[in-house]
């Protein structure tokens, strides 16, 4: 079933206020297997200017893939999970995410488009503090294998 | 950071690794980490986090921004192929950074990841502060 092109533009609820925990970071970064003292030690992330642990850039997808999934999952649109994978991911940065950060992401759709036999839903999310500041801004594609009409 | 500037490394990926990023990321999707269910969804075998692959390159990037994360501007990359990680061996993943052009302060950065032969990403760029 092809997706239907009136949701872009479609809004999805804020996510639930998320406190960035600093031994959250260092589980993230030793998962990874990022070995930045930045990362790690709370001493050279102060020493280069960070009020704590700063995350790892892919650390933000964390965040918004569960906004992303908010739009995978919206039974209105049309998407057949079992068919759809991870196309693209693009992060744009204001600031480093930073343990003490509590944020929440707020998210629409972009764009839903096809080429051949695929379709694309480009989701936007933002990554924001709780007083309103862009933190990191991303776009992800979720490509649907043959559905297009 | 001069145009020219690469960065190279190859990191050995066990099915313990996708366990560990599922934990850390909470992407608990089966295909990462249970070969029966990866099997009947139609895939060769267990398959990496694409997201797992760009925190690899991600690593890099940091390297290159003299271990600041706050240097970098955008990091963007297509996924083109998964990564097979076999329960017996996991897999090897070839990772590469070069700096392109440096104008105006701004590095512009184009990666590749490889494994089992294959460009695992394409499009890969990142800008990074320069200083």
């Amino acid at each position: 079933m092809a997706l239907n092109p009136e949701f872009v533009g479609k809004q999805y609820p804020d996510t639930a206020p998320y406190l960035i925990g600093r031994e959250k970071v260092r589980e993230f970064a030793t998962a990874i297997g990022e070995q930045s003292p930045v990362f790690h030690d709370l001493a050279e992330a102060v020493r280069m200017g960070y009020s704590d642990l700063p995350a790892p850039p892919t650390f933000a997808f964390v965040l918004t893939h569960k906004a992303m999934a908010a739009a995978m999952f919206d039974p209105d649109l049309g998407l057949d999970y079992s068919r759809v994978v991870h196309g693209e991911q693009a992060f744009e940065y204001r600031r480093p995410l930073v343990a003490g950060d509590e944020v929440v992401v707020t998210s629409h759709i972009a764009d839903i488009h096809s080429r051949g036999a695929n379709e694309f839903l480009v989701t936007q999310a933002d990554v924001v503090s709780l007083d309103g500041e862009l933190i990191v801004r991303t776009r992800g594609i979720i490509a649907s294998r043959g559905t297009a009409a | 950071m001069n145009v020219g500037d690469v960065l190279e490394r190859s990191a050995h990926v066990e099915r313990i690794n996708l366990v560990m990023y599922a934990g850390a990321s909470g992407d608990f999707n089966p295909i990462h980490w249970n070969e029966t269910f990866a099997k009947a969804v139609g895939l060769p075998d267990v398959i990496a986090h694409g997201m797992y692959t760009q925190a690899q390159l991600g690593t890099l990037l940091v390297e290159l921004a003299g271990g600041d994360p706050g240097r970098i501007l955008s990091f963007s990359l297509r996924f083109s192929a998964p990564v097979v990680v076999a329960d017996d061996g996991g897999a090897e993943l070839d990772l590469r950074a070069e700096v392109v052009a440096v104008e105006e302060g701004v590095a512009s950065v184009s990666m590749t990841a490889r494994s089992a032969g294959v460009d695992v990403v394409k499009d890969a760029v990142a800008t990074l502060r320069v200083a």
